[in-house]
């Protein structure tokens, strides 16, 4: 007998691979065999289910038990518990944040009843390394609707149509794009249709889970779009550093090109597609499209002037088409939805969902997909579940070292691709990172240009020197050396190279700075002025000292400090030595009287 | 091999099925209580059934579940049948072949069995009038 009344799922996602899972696939399949399931139960690796600080995360259909955390100590009293006696482990149910309320099921959390899924709707329910698990979920079914009955125009009619929007940042049309693709003459006939991977924002990993919780959904799409534009070739470029969504998509490539999905005269059309992996080795310039092109050829990965565009010469001087993975995840559900029903999401302006990866000080680390047009607010506080340790929101960081801050008092925009830019931010490629009054706004804006300068890719200066000369000024300004006049300066510099950088590394690099001078001016001059860092964050404007009413005298700050610049008689208040101090904080951590105290 | 449009269609009906756990499904769902007290009852044997039915007659839209102790040890096992509309009918003292019957007739045909329900009357609970076939 073959029936199976109960899967388990568990996430095979970078993150919870990393904090254990496989070893979680061993135990269960053990533990199920040991108890005799083995013909009822079926174990399977999905995608990122997109809680992702609280892997490894287990689901159990058809319950729809949501289980977090798990150890492979806990999988014997799993599987006895809820596959042999059909009684969910309360001890191990994710519980939601707001309450104690214990879900029984995954449909009842806040995190995903207020999602909607167009992207990512296989992400966590199929097995992305089983063909046969996407095309029963209607995969390819795209593919056959456009290779029999619609003539490449009506495909990019649809796509435009339908309002979509590049998903990697800039928000350009992608039914236009096709079309400039599509209308390109070339003399060979030769076009290619590339994916960019090349994920490159810290703290983002939106296009990872999609590749490696359904890379189908990609590579359907992207022979779509060769069969629009009139391309035979696609190139994924993704990353070296994202070994799981590699080795996925490779499989997915495999097993597409032996089902026939790939190759010559696909589905019997007279079509024909292949499509290559070419990996990255990690230079975030290359996720700008000209330099992710000279990166495919084999040459240097810096950008090119701007015109000619790719869609009339980009690889190889070939028109090419350039999108996001993500993007390339909602074209199947467009055209098997329809553009009426996708452009029905979201607001005039920007059409359909976004993925968000929300990380910081919040308390739902993870992957969430919303409808355009969703609140900051409703991002952070319901799906997010809030600030941990009850404190206060100050800001969110969108659009990674492109974009800007959003504040408080901005917390009810509703987010899409004109706001966030009216706003001083942008869309970015979706990683949201949430600040809170802990998080000093000048350490942040240096946080983010110390990561492009280092990333430059050298070609032209503005970029070259202009950001390395910010860069001077923010540390300065931490470092408590700031003078008077350092803000403007940092507003001179910013404009002049946004308005003369070559690619939108250097164009948008200022981003943060100019975004935190403009909603946290205050903290700035505080740095300046005072010489203070209001958050306690840049170590050169603390002071450490002990308040003399508080300590005892144990000593074990004294003991504890690396540096030995705390000294007293026992039992007597003891001094910090402010000269040697390093501002290390171990005092701080150890006191067990709280007398160690931070002048701000 | 390369697959033609029907072998695409004929994995994807049959995928859909088994995918269909993890969407959540429409029809009726139906448990089977297996604490330790329905276990020694018997209640595995009734699950066994259970899955065998669902499985033979194709019955995709139908979820197989299992439960913890309802609490009516002494009537074990128990199988709850919950219709579309989240109308439910305890089932007790159940047996392989009442289970192919309540299937046959309730999860198939719609009319529950009466002769395996639980009776309640002025509050207490009544054994069911066991006739066997």
């Amino acid at each position: 007998m073959a029936y199976t009344r109960s899967q388990v799922l568990l996430c095979g996602g970078t993150g919870c691979t990393s904090s254990g899972s496989r070893v979680l696939e061993k135990e269960f399949i053990k533990e199920i065999k040991n108890s005799g399931l083995q013909d009822e139960v079926e174990v399977a690796v999905t995608g990122c289910f997109g809680l992702c600080s609280l892997g490894p995360v287990v689901i159990i259909y058809p319950e729809g038990t949501f289980y977090s955390m798990v150890k492979p100590e806990d999988v014997a009293e799993i599987v006895h518990e809820h596959l042999v006696k059909g009684r969910p482990l309360a001890r191990l149910e994710y519980k939601e944040t707001k309450g104690d309320k214990v879900t029984e099921s995954l449909k009842e959390l806040d995190f995903y009843n207020k999602q909607t899924r167009v992207a990512l709707k296989n992400c966590g329910i199929i097995n992305p390394e089983d063909i046969e698990d996407y095309i029963g979920s209607d995969g390819y079914t795209a593919l056959e609707k456009v290779l029999l009955s619609m003539q490449p125009q009506d495909v990019i009619n649809e796509i435009k149509a339908s309002g979509l929007r590049g998903r990697g940042g800039g928000g350009f049309p992608t039914g236009m794009k096709w079309q400039f693709a599509a209308n390109a003459s070339t003399p060979d006939g030769v076009k290619y249709v590339c994916c960019n991977a090349d994920e490159g924002d810290p703290g983002a990993f939106m296009d990872r889970s999609v590749l490696e919780g359904d890379p189908h959904s990609v590579i359907e799409a992207m022979i779509i779009a060769g069969y629009a534009i009139g391309a035979s070739q696609g190139y994924v470029y993704v990353r070296a550093e994202y070994p799981i969504a590699v080795k996925r998509l490779q499989i997915a490539i495999d097993q597409a090109r032996d089902y026939g999905l790939l190759g010559e005269d696909i589905l019997g059309s007279g079509f024909n597609f292949d499509l290559d992996i070419r990996l990255g080795a990690g230079a975030f310039v290359c996720g700008e499209e000209t330099a992710l092109m000279n990166s495919i050829e084999g040459k240097r990965g810096e950008p090119r002037p701007r015109p000619p565009f790719p869609a009339n010469k980009g690889l190889f001087e070939r028109p090419t088409i350039l999108n996001n993975v993500e993007t390339y995840a909602n074209i199947t559900s467009i055209i098997n939805r329809g553009s009426d029903w996708f452009s029905s999401m979201g607001t005039e302006k920007s059409k359909g969902t976004k993925v968000f990866a929300l990380g910081g000080k919040i308390n739902n680390t993870g992957l969430l997909e919303i409808p355009m047009g969703t609140t900051l607010r409703e991002i952070v506080f319901e799906i997010g579940g809030g600030i941990p340790n009850g404190k206060r929101f100050k800001a969110a960081q969108t659009g990674g070292p492109s974009g800007g801050c959003i504040p408080a008092e901005k917390l009810d925009v509703p987010i899409d691709y004109d706001n966030l830019i009216a706003i001083g931010s942008m869309m970015g490629s979706g990683g949201l990172i949430v600040m809170d009054e802990d998080n000093c706004m000048v350490d942040v804006a240096r946080f983010f240009l110390e990561f492009t300068q280092d990333e430059s890719c050298g070609k032209c200066p503005p970029c070259r020197i202009g950001t390395k000369r910010m860069l001077e000024i923010l540390n300065r300004i931490c470092d408590g050396k700031g003078e008077e006049g350092d803000i403007e300066r940092l507003e001179q510099l910013a404009l002049g190279i946004k308005s003369a950088a070559l690619c939108g590394l250097g164009q948008t690099a200022p981003n943060p700075v100019l975004s935190t001078i403009r909603y946290f001016r205050d903290e700035y001059e505080a740095h300046i002025k005072q010489k203070k860092c209001p958050a306690g964050v840049c170590k050169n404007l603390l002071d450490y000292y002990i308040d003399d009413d508080m300590c005892r005298g144990c000593g074990i700050c004294a003991k504890k400090c690396p540096v030995g610049c705390i000294s007293g008689e026992r039992k007597q208040p003891h001094v910090i030595n402010p000269i040697p101090c390093i501002k290390c904080g171990t005092c701080l951590d150890s006191c067990p009287f709280g007398a160690v105290k931070v002048a701000r | 091999m390369k697959k033609s449009l029907e072998e695409l269609k004929a994995i994807r009906d049959k995928k859909k099925a088994e995918l269909g756990l993890r969407k959540g499904k429409n029809g009726y769902k139906v448990v089977v209580g297996m604490a330790t007290c329905g276990i020694a009852a018997g209640a595995r044997p009734v699950m066994v059934r259970l899955m065998e039915e669902v499985n033979k007659r194709g019955l995709t839209d139908v979820t197989v579940a299992q439960t913890g102790c309802i609490g009516l040890c002494r009537l074990e096992p128990l199988v709850d049948v919950i219709d579309p509309d989240g109308g439910k009918v305890t089932y007790v003292h159940m047996t392989p072949d009442k289970m192919s019957r309540v299937i046959e007739e309730h999860v198939i045909g719609g009319t529950p069995v009466r002769d395996y329900t639980m009776n309640i009357l002025d509050g207490q609970i009544i054994d069911p009038v066991v006739r066997e076939d």
